[in-house]
């Protein structure tokens, strides 16, 4: 019986350390690193002191915490906006759609997922730009005498990313409507209750896991986001991850870059943390998928 | 109240359906003007060509002669399969870890193997290279050798991808195993396997359909992320970058609209295989 | 007389929970064997002692004289039908069969042929390609049996096999399962809490309660002589009454309820009963016989060694062979009576006075459980 368990126990130990190595060598130590980059304040050539600096000349620079803020608000406003577009079409897969509809539907919403963020930034800029598609549409209907830019402002940054991130609101709203029994919405209904009861006092708070799961993941995809703000918003995009990037690729200043990065990584932790606590829900059983 | 509710009806099917025509537009419309007559992917529309798939001079270069693209392209399949191999690997690991033993602190470890799936893609990126640079500059400092394989580039690139791409693994693969009947590796047992039988003819195999549709969820993944990638990558570049850069500073041309309609039909193609794969598995009870 | 199976003072604790508490018994060879008790009797975790899954904090286990403990369950000679079946549903009929005899490297051709040999015997000759989603659940049991019994075990476990099915098909398998046994000859050791099951099929039955055996006995013994009260009550139906004994002499004993009722019967098992004490009297509603008040059989008092009690029929529960009346008796109780439904008596309604009567023989009395 002693040597059962001791090969257990090795079992353990080797299950256990692909587990340990991926997470320490790849998540814990360099995220370690960029705070500890973050402290470090280019005082000479290669000279280092360990200070707030960093952060400091974030908070000084107009720019950079107005476009932190700005990144801030419209993530939230196309989160919320993802919500509202995206629960009424999980409801229907979920719900409404007949049993061969709904795995056709499922699928059909599952292939922009596929497809790269670059693919679907680029069939906007196709789609909305002043020779695009819909341009051209609006010129020939007569609706318009010229050529219309539609790219370059903040709603085709909103519209695009509220494309790119629908589908990860969607998912787990259906998951999460898919195991609600029938019964507790007919219940509702024969107790009395009216379509807006129903959908606020039994529909919601079942699908709660799922809303809290989609708003964590369509938040921190939408603030991480780059490509699509980038292109579809040109010079005035203005979206913090474009900032990171300017830092350690174009300016090869990556202190700064690192104090970006820990900025950001606080920012939406603190957003997902307080979702979490709001919704009294745990990261384990929203964002793990079904 | 009737004619309300057969409107509201109305217009819920409505919007279900603008929806998924919202779903469809960008991606028709990058697809369809791959197959425009015209060096620009705009209106107005020239005639139906297949050139700018198969066509060799230019200055229509047709994707399948492009060498900088086909090279992405076959970049990105190779990162694909190793993040894939890889992560299966890894996440097959992770989930007979938590599935299956007890130890110490298991809801924290829990935890932290869900943390990568909500740190932005961007931050993974230039976390693992900052860590990467900082040790080839040790090495260097103290050993005068440059491990060159730590610098951007293919290795970097895997990893960043990797880092994520395992909790997904991890999750898929665990999914399936919470539904495996232990009494089946009891009966295994009971009939004369010893644990690695049991773990070769009976567990394995039950894992099959899910150990397939992880590794085709780590490839598709791996082969269209752009985010982490774009701060790792070096001269090697995979097919999202190569492709972003030809965009940025040359110009579009159709032939990214065809790379788009190659990227679009081949993700469909994993993606059938993979819901196909999970479909027809009894699950065995 | 040769034993397949013998449990010396098995124990097995879980932190403060003894599970098995010195269970000793011997299983002798060709014998169908059960172990019958409710849900946390402790008798899932026995059996999972004897095929090696669990170890036993102390005592023996011998098969065929061998002892086990410390063999790992896939080197005993002991095959397991489990709850659920645990067919493996990622091979066919053929594959699960073969799968045992395959970890013992045996050739193909020696592989076919017992796997045809099996399959013939328990009545599915041609099902070796099936896949296992496309058999019905009295073909799943068979095959299950069959896959443990190609490989020619010395004892054959079955843990509650019967549970997932319907009532007919249930009904149908114990019957199946005892001739299956009959078969193959080999000593079938059988856990249920159903005690219909456990009494159609066995040679022999263990009632067992909180980790120990109450009882070890034939069915017959058990359902007539039961030695304890849980037995009494456990093992088919009976009405009881508690009280205290007024007067004891030899194994018969007098009891009278709080109620004034004035009952007579024979003790049994070890509970040393004396006058003053507390007890439990039993009787079975197939040993009562129910007349008419005031007709020709009626009446009977204590004193020659009878027992009876007037009432009235509450209500008639009609069950085929099995019907019964619900009497209601002076101390306003509610008493199951066997309904005959052929003779003189078999036209009683609702409403009717009747006598119950029986001979203070068919009664039981036991110390009454704890609890």
């Amino acid at each position: 019986m002693a040597a059962r368990s001791d090969q257990q126990k090795l079992a353990l130990i080797l299950l256990f350390t692909p587990f340990l190595l991926w997470i320490v060598l790849l998540i814990v130590l360099p995220h370690i690193g960029i705070l500890h980059l973050s402290f470090q304040e280019k005082v000479g050539l290669r000279e280092f002191n360990y200070s707030f600096a960093n952060y400091i000349d974030f908070l000084n620079e107009p720019i950079y915490w107005n476009t932190l803020l700005r990144t801030a608000v419209i993530s939230i406003l196309v989160t919320v906006i993802t919500l509202f577009v995206g629960f009424p079409i999980a409801y229907y897969i979920a719900k409404i759609a007949r049993r061969r509809i709904r795995g056709a539907l499922f699928l059909l919403c599952l292939i922009p997922l596929w497809v790269s963020d670059l693919v679907r930034a680029f069939g906007w800029i196709v789609l909305l730009r002043e020779t695009g598609v819909v341009s051209g549409v609006l010129q020939w209907s007569g609706l318009v005498g010229q050529p219309v830019e539609m790219l370059y402002n903040d709603a085709t940054i909103v519209i695009g990313l509220v494309y790119t991130v629908v589908l990860f609101m969607i998912v787990p709203l259906v998951s999460t409507l898919d195991g609600m029994d029938d019964s507790l919405v007919e219940a509702g209904f024969n107790l009395g209750g009216s379509r807006l009861t129903v959908l606020r006092r039994i529909i919601i708070p079942y699908a709660m896991p799922g809303i809290v799961a989609g708003f964590i993941i369509v938040f921190m995809l939408t603030a991480g986001s780059y490509l699509t703000p980038v292109l579809l918003g040109g010079k005035n995009s203005m979206w913090f991850t474009e900032q990171i990037y300017n830092q350690f690729i174009t300016r090869y200043n990556w202190q700064a870059g690192a104090t970006f990065g820990v900025l950001l990584l606080i920012f939406t932790s603190t957003v997902v943390w307080l979702g979490l606590r709001l919704s009294g829900q745990s990261l384990a059983n929203t964002v793990a998928k079904p | 109240m009737r004619t309300q509710s057969l409107l509201a009806r109305w217009i819920y099917h409505g919007y279900v359906i603008v929806f998924f025509v919202y779903l469809a537009a960008p991606l028709a419309a990058a697809g369809l003007f791959a197959f425009n007559d015209s060096l620009f992917p705009s209106l107005p529309w020239r005639g139906f060509t297949l050139d700018w798939f198969f066509s060799d001079t230019e200055p229509k270069l047709g994707v399948f002669h492009d060498d900088r693209l086909l090279r992405g392209l076959y970049y990105s399949f190779w990162i694909g399969l190793a993040v894939s191999a890889l992560s299966v690997f890894v996440g097959t690991c992770n989930a007979f870890l938590f599935e299956r033993k007890s130890f110490p602190a298991k809801n924290f470890f829990y935890v932290m193997m869900i943390i990568p799936l909500v740190i932005p893609g961007v931050i993974l990126g230039i976390s693992i290279l900052v860590l990467a640079s900082s040790i080839v500059n040790g090495i260097e400092e103290r050993w005068g050798y440059e491990p060159d394989f730590l610098r951007p580039g293919l290795l970097l690139v895997v990893l960043g991808q990797f880092s994520f791409i395992t909790t997904i693994t991890s999750l898929v693969i665990a999914a399936r195993l919470r539904k495996f009947d232990v009494e089946m590796e009891e009966a295994a047992l009971n009939l004369g396997a010893n644990r690695w039988r049991v773990l070769r003819t009976v567990t394995l195999p039950y894992l099959r359909p899910a150990l397939i549709a992880a590794g085709v969820v780590a490839f598709l993944i791996s082969f269209e992320n752009f985010n982490t990638t774009l701060f790792l990558v070096g001269s090697e570049a995979p097919l999202t970058i190569t492709m972003y850069d030809r965009m940025a500073k040359v110009g579009s041309t159709p032939v990214l609209n065809a790379v788009s309609v190659v990227l679009m039909v081949g993700s469909a193609t994993l993606a059938l295989i993979s819901v196909l794969v999970q479909r027809d598995v009894p699950d065995g009870r | 007389m040769d034993f397949d199976l013998e449990c010396e003072n098995l124990t097995k604790r879980f932190g403060v929970l003894t599970a098995v508490d010195e269970v000793s018994f011997t299983v002798p060879e060709g014998s169908f064997f059960s172990i019958l008790g409710p849900s946390g009797c402790g008798k899932t975790t026995l059996m999972r002692m004897i095929a090696g899954f669990e170890s036993p904090d102390n005592g023996n286990i011998r098969i065929k004289g061998e002892p086990v403990v410390g063999l790992p369950p896939n080197r005993r000679n002991v095959k397991m039908v489990f709850q659920h079946l645990a067919l493996f549903p990622m091979m066919n009929v053929g594959e699960n069969i073969a799968y045992g005899l395959r970890c013992r490297g045996a050739a193909r051709d020696e592989i076919r042929r017992r796997v045809g040999d099996v399959l013939e015997r328990v009545g599915l000759p041609d099902a070796a390609g099936k896949e296992i989603h496309q058999l019905s659940g009295g073909q799943k049991q068979r095959i299950a049996i069959a896959r443990c019994m190609v490989l020619d075990p010395d004892v054959l476990l079955l843990d509650e096999p019967l549970g997932a099915l319907d009532l007919k098909l249930r009904e149908h398998m114990k019957v199946e399962l005892k001739l299956l046994q009959h078969q193959f000859g080999t000593t079938f050791v059988y856990i249920t809490h159903d005690q219909s099951e456990a009494l159609v099929m066995s040679d022999r039955v263990a009632v067992m309660r909180d980790g120990r055996f109450d009882q070890i006995d034939t069915p017959q013994a058990l359902y007539h002589n039961p030695q304890s009260a849980f037995v009494a009550g456990f093992v088919g139906d009976s009405n009881r009454w508690n009280g205290r004994v007024t007067r004891v002499s030899g194994d018969e004993l007098v009891l009278e309820t709080a109620a004034g009722l004035v009952l007579t019967g024979r003790t049994a098992g070890d509970s040393a009963l004396r006058a003053g004490d507390r007890a439990d009297i039993y009787v079975r509603p197939e040993a009562i016989t129910t007349t008419r008040a005031g007709g020709s059989s009626g009446g009977g008092n204590p004193s020659d060694g009878a027992n009876s009690l007037d009432g009235i029929i509450d209500s008639l529960l009609f069950n085929g062979a099995n019907s019964r009346i619900l009497v209601r008796t002076a101390d306003d109780r509610l008493i199951e009576a066997h309904l005959p439904l052929t003779g003189d008596n078999s036209d009683l309604g609702d409403g009717e006075r009747v006598t119950l009567s029986w001979p203070s023989d068919y009664s039981r009395c036991f110390a009454p459980l704890e609890g």
